[in-house]
């Protein structure tokens, strides 16, 4: 039985060498044989359900240890949990940083959690490499050099919904509903990005919710009072799926793009009712499990593969495993990319310099790619369409 | 013009979820002079329990009746173990308590039933499209039903039956209760149960609405308190009043007047207007404590 702990266990079992044992003065968290990779994430609470992302990635590394290793050094992988609570994750990542010494910290999950980090971690200047979160601010390498995302940020998905907008529906009536904070805001900024000079004549009318709203009935009479015939959704599981089931009752039948955080068949179509989206637009970026067009895709079955071998008893519709998977990947490259120079220095000027890594399960075309002052690894996606069973992926990949 | 009926509508019906979890605050507080914090989160731990039961299997109507029964259980089952030895104690404590017990259902929801969010089925859902010229759904016009009710039977309860009297007795002053031989204990016991069983309803009225997960309630339970307070804390009927306009005057200022960004606020500075002029409520009674 392989669970999460042995697989940490087994991983951190060839960092059981003290601490402070670095190569150089200049490499902390690196050995002869090992090099020490720190995360958080929220094995528990309220988020545990990401916790697997972590389990997929120490899986992941487990593998490239079998296979020896990164230039002859093993990876030592070291996820603690964070609870989903930022002082929680400030305390684990110091404990990381500072007791057990890692190298850098690679993909901790949550907005709030590594925004309480950043400014901490850029000034002792450790790599925050991939963080696991689509907030546009996690990309500003002026600001915070040593902080990298990795998920197309929400800024990004929107900019391709506002370009897909002003070429397939020029004469729509477009509006909006967002939650009030970072991640609804996000969406707006987006939005103007990618519609240009068009966004004035075209946003007719943008409503927001709070978190704490329990149903967002009047802000969708409120869109369609106003003519909208467009509607973008940049929304929490429930609340969009809320939407789609008010869209419906409310008769009204206007083309729904909605944000790729809520597009999940389990969380939000089968509850809002999967008859009731047909129509409805999102983008992706990888490849889903359950779509039989990639039943012999090389890239899947490589996937398949390596669960099969290192996570038998993980629930392959999960696309936390895959999303693991691809970060977990893109962490090894930069690694073969840095050589024997694995100072901390260099490993942030390896991650920007990522030049089109298509992973294995990521929509063809759709690349990760970086430089020294695009900290968006992630920056292309494929529109595609619920037709009540299914998402259809449909037209090219777009670039925001 | 439609449109205005429309938001008005819809407030309505939104407020017909708060007046739902108000009543049950009331209850509580006119049973023990408490406010129970975790009376939305109790609903939410009821209305899984409801789930469970219609997916083993179970038939809606009876399932219903079994949550009922069951949540008035375990608030009995609460006060009796819990709140009962804060009796003593200073107010804060129960609210301690109450606060303590928010964050264990709440958790426990989460732990036994998982953060996914789930559907729930509505015993009004007619045909999509909604009555009265798709301005509500079946499901709206159905909760708001339940909740007018509930209210007639909570305000029958506390003005009609021995009980009812003996809880307000009880709650008022609980020493010259003691003296006329009213059970003291037992009747804050069975407040706390008809609290929990009114919250189950109307955790089951709401969740077909919002869907259920176990954050349900954590928003609903602020409008709920709100409602309370406006229309009066002790008195069901003002609650409920007040669950309504809260409904209604946040979808009115929301859609009309300073934006969906300011409309909570717009509710609450409407409320901390009337309870400056009207402190016990619109339809509260002040308190007046001889000393």
């Amino acid at each position: 039985m392989l669970t999460r702990r042995t697989l940490l266990q087994g991983t951190a079992a060839a960092s059981l060498v003290p601490a402070g044992r670095a190569l150089a003065a200049d490499m902390p968290g690196v050995t002869a044989s090992e090099i020490r990779i720190g995360n958080t994430n929220p094995h528990s609470g309220p988020a545990s359900a990401w916790g697997v992302i972590a389990t997929a990635e120490a899986a992941y590394f487990q593998m490239i240890n079998d296979q020896g290793g990164i230039n002859g050094r093993k990876i030592a992988f070291q996820s603690l949990d964070d609870g989903y609570s930022p002082p929680r994750t400030v305390a684990q990542t110091r404990k990381l940083v500072e007791e057990d010494e890692v190298s850098f910290m690679f993909n901790g999950l949550g907005t709030a959690c590594q925004t309480a980090v950043r400014q901490y971690l850029n000034a002792k200047k450790v790599p925050q490499l991939f963080v696991a979160t689509g907030a546009d601010k996690f990309g500003d390498p002026q600001h915070f050099p040593w902080t990298m995302g990795w998920n197309p940020s929400y800024r990004t998905e929107a900019a391709i919904y506002g370009k897909y907008l002003v070429q397939e529906k020029p004469n729509a009536k477009v509006g909006v509903l967002y939650q009030n904070d970072d991640f609804g805001k996000d969406y707006l900024l987006g939005l103007k990005d990618g519609m240009g000079e068009h966004y004035a004549s075209m946003v007719v009318k943008e409503v927001s919710y709070e978190s704490t709203d329990p149903t967002i009935d009047s802000q969708a009479i409120s869109l369609q009072s106003a003519g909208v015939d467009a509607v973008v959704t940049a929304a929490l599981p429930k609340i969009a799926a809320q939407m789609i089931r008010k869209i419906a009752d409310l008769n009204w039948h206007p083309l729904h793009i909605m944000s790729n955080v809520s597009v999940s068949v389990a969380a939000v179509l089968i509850p809002a009712g999967p008859e009731k989206a047909i129509g409805m637009l999102t983008a992706a970026y990888q490849k889903d499990n359950s779509d039989p067009r990639w039943v012999n895709d090389p890239g899947m079955e490589e996937w398949r593969g390596f669960m099969k071998k290192y996570l038998p008893s993980a629930d392959l519709a999960d696309a936390n495993f895959g999303y693991g998977f691809a970060t977990a990947g893109t962490m090894a490259h930069v690694l073969r990319q840095c050589g024997d120079d694995l100072s901390r220095a260099n490993v942030m000027k390896q991650a920007a310099s990522i030049s089109g890594l298509q992973a294995p399960t990521f929509l063809p075309g759709v690349l990760i790619a970086t430089s020294p002052s695009n900290f968006h690894p992630i920056r292309a996606m494929q529109m595609q369409k619920w037709d009540g069973a299914a998402w259809q992926l449909f037209g090219p990949v777009i670039t925001a | 013009m439609s449109a205005l009926l429309h938001q008005t509508l819809s407030g309505l019906a939104t407020g017909g979820i708060y007046a739902s979890v108000a009543l049950a605050l009331v209850m509580v507080y006119r049973a023990t002079r408490h406010l129970n914090f975790a009376q939305g989160e109790m609903a939410t731990f009821s209305t899984y329990i409801a789930l469970t039961l219609i997916q083993a299997g179970v038939p809606y109507w009876a399932a219903f009746a079994l949550t009922v029964v069951l949540s008035f259980a375990l608030g009995v089952a609460l006060e009796r173990l819990l709140l009962r030895r804060m009796a003593q104690a200073p107010g804060l404590s129960a609210v301690g308590v109450s606060i303590g017990l928010l964050l264990i259902f709440n958790a426990l929801s989460g732990w036994l039933f998982g953060y996914t969010v789930k559907q729930f089925p509505s015993p009004f859902e007619g045909r999509s499209g909604g009555v009265l010229g798709g301005l509500v759904s079946g499901h709206e016009l159905g909760m708001t039903a339940v909740t007018v009710v509930l209210l007639l039977l909570v305000y029958g309860f506390f003005r009609f039956t021995r009980l009812g009297l003996a809880m307000r007795a009880a709650a008022g002053n609980a020493e010259s209760s003691r003296l006329v031989g009213i059970d003291v204990g037992w009747t804050l016991a069975i407040g706390w149960g008809m609290a929990a069983s009114l919250g189950a309803v109307a955790g089951m009225m709401v969740a077909p609405l919002v869907f259920l997960d176990p954050n349900m309630m954590s928003g609903v339970l602020l409008y709920a308190f709100a409602g309370a307070l406006l229309g009066g804390i002790d008195n069901p009927f003002g609650a409920a009043v007040g669950g309504f306009a809260v409904g209604v005057i946040e979808n009115l200022g929301g859609a009309y007047i300073v934006g969906t960004e300011l409309k909570l606020t717009l509710a609450l500075v409407i409320i901390a207007a009337v309870l400056v002029l009207r402190p016990a409520g619109l339809f509260g009674r002040a308190v007046v404590v001889r000393v």
